[in-house]
């Protein structure tokens, strides 16, 4: 529970961002403000009667000897209406705020509100709540519209309950009015506001899992398609620098049908950030039609922040994605990259002169990994909703080596997996995901939905699209070995088949406006399309059509351009292509056929 | 500035020097040793602890006797004199005059640590900057604001290129005022010369600021260099609002110089002996750069750095990759063939460029062009491995087509003369003479429309 008192204590010595203090009664993970610049950080470690403090900011030129106060609480995030379409730094210091009060960059020892005290909100109290009616932690008690997208559900905080003893009437109120009281069962009267406080290490409660059912669709063909997510699971994106992590998470923001969507910069670049805060405003979310911003929240601790800072925001991110869980929404949390949240931790441990085990990294980074992702799932929530934290990761292995720590204990962990490749993202093969290296443990939960809604030959068109990769892949083999004219004429139209594969299903560009999204109906008929295709053709070689002459065939450079000719919206568009394609390889045959039918 | 001097010093390992009994000292301060011979030397106080220092010797603890070692701790961190004065000069590491001028006088002094910018206070750079490199411009183009590194080796003509970009670049229909910052860390005299000549006659020498450390000279110094230039570059580009193009050669000794430290100080290592943080330190550098909001200057940052035995999974490079928006990749295989500058494409990339090239930038067709030809030229690269498996002659007409265009690629797009200064137009035409050599349903990634443009043979 939350200490109000403070200590005083002080500092005696700094190493970086790793501060050993003097300060009695302090306790492990509590926060402490040090020097007279007020530095915030947190307890890391007792020894004795001194305290190791890791610190989110600077240390430059703070001194042995100088005070340091106890907050006496742990790190917390606040929790309430004004998150959405905010950029907070890794311990939620609001930096747009920062901004305008302190100019280009970042002051030590500043530390506005998170959340803006003097904002009205108009609250709207759940009807049927009396007076003197038992509650419990978690319950709605109301809601706020947030953004034009997110209605914000206003809930008793998870660790008070008791007996509602007043709920005030709908009306405008900023975050530091009283909304609602309630006596828990030792009599205390407990103020309810707009917003709440909790601690970021501490998972929040709900009543229960439950197994994924929905599939995460992102709009991206080989992600929907190919290595399915559903909501509430656990995924890893590696890949070597430039492979496009970035842009994979990115797309997901974009175009993900989440209700809420957390986007950790996590030791990456500033400019990635710059990108998603000036475009979202002015993208449209595909399925409320509104701007992409007020469904979205960004945490960056960017690389060059502070390190100690890394290792806290995705745990500020991962509560704030619980939160809105709570609500009762589906939250999609990305973190760019897992690895620099890893590499922080080794620093911090480094420091600490504990036993590295591999690569420098301290043992416990396998649990600790673990623990974050363990926060991810579908829950039934305190007040017997549904809701959501579907958990992405980007992973940056050293050299691109995926047999490194972070990668292998991530994988161990996660569900679905795309992996990116160096060798398709040099060739421009975008999304340069693998698909030999990538997988989902969701293939069989994700195809009862696209069975249900888009078509039952989903399974079936998948598993032939991945069989007739692998054979491309064999027959490759064999072609760089003897050459091409060794393969049969069937075997060469089975190369074709896949180049089809690649360039008209696989690759996506998210710079094509057209192509940057493919509804799940749209990406459907494409590969129906493809694979239909490919199968006329591989009767007209039956019948003695050389390979050559279907290579060639014009339609064919047509069916690779499909994807970005006709948007999710022009399906009818995209049936009578179809029409017309079969069509052509309809003449060939009657071509053919009569030909057979002349010589017999 | 404390007058008063300690002669506690009580070890010296490695660059680094433990001196006990002093008062509370600030973590970072700025130290100043007089050794037995009376010589100074510099330093920086790395962990402080209310019973002894550790400070960092800039100039190495080599020989020093603790009996006669006299510390001072200035009370500032490591900061650099700044105005306008700084065009034209060069400086140390340290930034002490280099160039046999009197000091900067100025009250204007900045410490080379910044804080981070505030990612909320960047704008997203946009604005294609022209190189008159084909194998830059077409298709790995260059923003104002980016950070694009030279990925080099050992005697590839990585300095004649930047040279050459600096020389060449700027903004079609632009003629506002630029700068250049240059550090140089562990170069040699022969390099040193070779830029500050190139300078010379190319008339810039006025608008440059000079960083240098030698070969020679202390590899600490190395640390503190190209945080001097950035916040000579800062002050260059947000307080007096020219664009600045910074150019750092050769990051790799700047990283052996960290791995130099860290081991002294017993850091535990992460890969090949580097620190674990060498991501956050580089960082620290490379994220300096950018656009600001509201601010008109700009700093776009060039770095060069070679590659240790040619590995790009190296640590240097590899985390440099992991921190820039792309990289120009030199190749030793087309430099052995000849071919100046020896771009490798296929692993070269500037992801900034998607924003600043196009239809209201440069031309309509460039970001397809460039996806075409990058695609087409891996495809012949496979080609060409094929070919030189079963040879030649094996290959169908169509494989034979790719092969062609290989060379073609090679000879006549990437390969241009170090005066040659192609302008975007001639680029992405010459771009287009090399895609005509393939019948249109070849080419997918182009439009339909533009194919009807520039291709020869729709265009007919
Ligand atoms: N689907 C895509 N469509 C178009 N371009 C893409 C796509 N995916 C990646 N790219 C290109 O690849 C570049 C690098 O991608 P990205 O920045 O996502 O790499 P990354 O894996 O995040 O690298 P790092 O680890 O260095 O951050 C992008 O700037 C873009 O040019
Ligand atoms: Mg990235």
């Amino acid at each position: 529970m939350i200490n109000k008192e403070s200590r005083k204590g002080t500092i005696l010595e700094i190493n970086g961002p790793i501060v050993t203090i003097r300060l009695p009664g302090v306790h492990n993970g509590e926060q402490v403000r040090i020097g007279s610049l007020g530095l915030y950080g947190e307890v890391i470690a007792l020894e004795g009667d001194k305290a190791i403090v890791q610190i989110y900011e600077s240390t430059e030129m703070v001194r042995p000897g100088e005070p340091v106060e106890g907050l006496g609480h742990p790190l917390s995030v606040e929790l309430g209406p004004g998150l959405i379409g905010g950029i907070f730094d890794g311990v939620q210091r609001p930096l747009e705020e920062m901004f305008l009060k302190a100019g280009d960059q970042i002051p030590r020892g500043l530390s506005p509100d998170p959340l803006d005290r003097e904002k009205l909100w108009r609250f709207v109290p759940t009807e049927n709540l009396e007076p003197n009616m038992p509650i419990i932690g978690g319950a709605r008690i109301g809601t706020v519209q947030e953004t034009e997208t997110v209605e914000h559900r206003i809930m008793v905080p998870p660790d008070i309950e008791g007996e509602l003893i007043e709920l005030a009437p709908e009306g405008d109120y900023n975050l530091e009015e009283t909304i609602g009281q309630v006596r828990d069962r030792h009599g205390h009267v407990h103020h309810l506001k707009l917003f709440h406080r909790w601690p970021v290490r501490k998972p929040r409660p709900y009543q229960s899992r439950d197994n994924g059912i929905d599939p995460l669709i992102t709009g991206q063909r080989i992600l929907d398609t190919f290595f399915p997510l559903l909501k509430g699971s656990k995924c890893a994106v590696p890949g070597p620098f430039g492979a496009g992590k970035t842009v994979v998470q990115h797309q997901v923001a974009r175009w993900a049908n989440a209700d809420i969507v957390i986007y950790v910069g996590c030791g990456e670049r500033g400019n990635e950030l710059v990108d998603v805060l000036d475009s979202f405003p002015k993208l449209k979310d595909p399925y409320t039609g509104r701007p992409l911003m007020d469904r979205t929240l960004l945490i960056a601790n960017t690389s060059n922040m502070p390190v100690v800072a890394r290792e806290a925001s995705i745990y500020v991110g991962i509560t704030i994605a619980e939160y809105y869980r709570d609500q009762g929404f589906d939250v999609v949390m990305l973190a760019d990259s897992t690895s620099r949240w890893a590499e922080a931790l080794r620093e911090v441990s480094g420091r600490l002169g504990q036993m590295p085990v591999e690569e420098g990294y301290p043992a416990y980074l396998a649990s600790r990994l673990a623990a974050f992702y363990e926060r991810a799932g579908r829950v039934e929530t305190m007040d017997c909703g549904k809701g959501s934290v579907t958990l992405i990761g980007a992973v940056s292995p050293p050299g691109g080596d995926f047999s490194e720590p972070v990668t292998s204990h991530t994988k161990e962990i996660i569900q679905t997996f795309w992996a990116l490749s160096k060798e398709l993202a040099d060739a421009r093969h975008y999304p340069a995901i693998d698909w030999v290296d990538s997988f989902s443990a969701d293939v069989g939960t994700a195809a009862e939905w696209w069975h249900e809604n888009i078509d039952r030959g989903w399974e079936k068109r998948r598993g032939q699209a991945l069989a007739m990769l692998a054979r491309d892949a064999e027959l490759s083999r064999i072609v760089n070995l003897v050459g091409p004219e060794a393969l049969s004429s069937a075997q060469r139209w089975v190369l074709e088949g896949a180049t089809l594969i690649k360039e008209g299903v696989l690759q996506q560009s998210a710079l094509d406006p057209v192509d940057t999204f493919s509804s799940p109906e749209k990406q459907f008929m494409l590969l129906d399309l493809i694979l239909t295709v490919y199968d006329e053709g591989a009767a007209l070689i039956e019948l003695g059509v050389p390979v050559q002459e279907l290579s060639e065939m014009p339609v064919l450079a047509r069916l690779r351009r499909c994807k970005e000719l006709y948007d999710s919206s022009q399906i009818d568009q995209l049936k009578a292509f179809r029409e017309e394609a079969l069509q052509d390889f309809k003449a060939i045959h009657s071509e053919y056929a009569q030909r057979g039918e002349q010589t017999a | 500035m404390s007058a008063k001097e300690y002669r506690t010093a009580s070890a010296a390992r490695g660059g680094l020097l433990t001196v006990s009994n002093v008062p509370s000292i600030a973590f970072g301060d700025r130290v100043r040793i007089r050794d037995q011979k009376g010589n100074t030397r510099n330093g920086q106080v790395i962990l402080s602890s209310d019973e002894e220092v550790l400070i960092q010797v800039f100039e190495g603890t080599d020989d020093l006797d603790m009996e006669n070692t006299w510390v001072r701790f200035l009370d500032e961190p490591v900061e650099i004199a700044l105005s306008p004065e700084i065009l034209g000069r060069v400086f140390s590491g340290l930034g002490e005059p280099r160039d046999f001028r009197p000091p900067i006088v100025s009250s204007l002094r900045r410490s080379i640590n910044a804080a981070p910018f505030n990612p909320a206070a960047r704008t997203y750079p946009k604005e294609f900057i022209q190189t008159g490199v084909s194998t830059i411009d077409g298709l790995n183009s260059l923003v104002r604001g980016q950070k694009l590194p030279i990925f080099s080796a050992s005697g590839l003509p990585h300095n004649r290129l930047a040279a050459q970009i600096v020389r060449q670049a700027k903004l079609p229909d632009d003629d506002s005022r630029f700068s250049v910052v240059f550090a140089a860390m562990g170069v040699s005299y022969a390099d040193a010369r070779f830029f500050q000549e190139e300078f010379a006659s190319s008339g810039v020498l006025g608008n440059v600021v000079m960083f240098v450390n030698m070969a020679d000279d202390p590899p600490v110094e190395r640390l503190t260099l190209p945080r001097m230039a950035l916040t000579a570059a800062e002050y260059l580009a947000f307080d007096l609002d020219r664009h600045v193009l910074v150019v750092m050669t050769d990051m790799t000794h700047y990283a052996e110089a960290l791995r130099e430290v860290a081991t002294a100080k017993g850091d535990v290592p992460a890969r090949k002996g580097y620190p674990g943080y060498l991501y956050s330190d580089l960082a620290e550098i490379y994220e300096r750069s950018g656009r600001i909001k509201d601010r008109h200057g700009s700093i776009t940052l060039v770095p060069v750095l070679s590659m240790p035995s040619d590995d790009i999974t190296h640590p240097i490079p590899d985390l440099t990759g992991y921190i820039t928006e792309g990289q120009i990749v030199l190749s030793r295989e087309l430099h052995n063939q000849g071919i100046y500058p020896p771009v490798h494409i296929s692993p070269s990339l500037s992801r900034l460029m998607k924003d600043g090239i196009g239809k209201d930038f440069t031309r309509e067709d460039h970001p397809h062009v460039s996806n075409q030809l990058y695609a087409l030229y891996a495809r012949a690269l496979e080609t060409r491995n094929l070919a030189s498996i079963i040879g030649a002659d094996e290959l169908s007409a169509r494989d034979r087509r790719y092969l062609e265009f290989a060379d073609a690629f090679e000879e006549r797009f990437v390969r241009q003369g170090e005066d040659e200064d192609r302008s975007i137009e001639e680029t992405l035409n010459l771009a287009w003479n090399l895609l005509s050599s393939f019948p249109p349903q070849a080419l997918t990634r182009v439009t339909e429309t533009e194919m009807a443009k520039y291709h020869r043979q729709s265009g007919e």
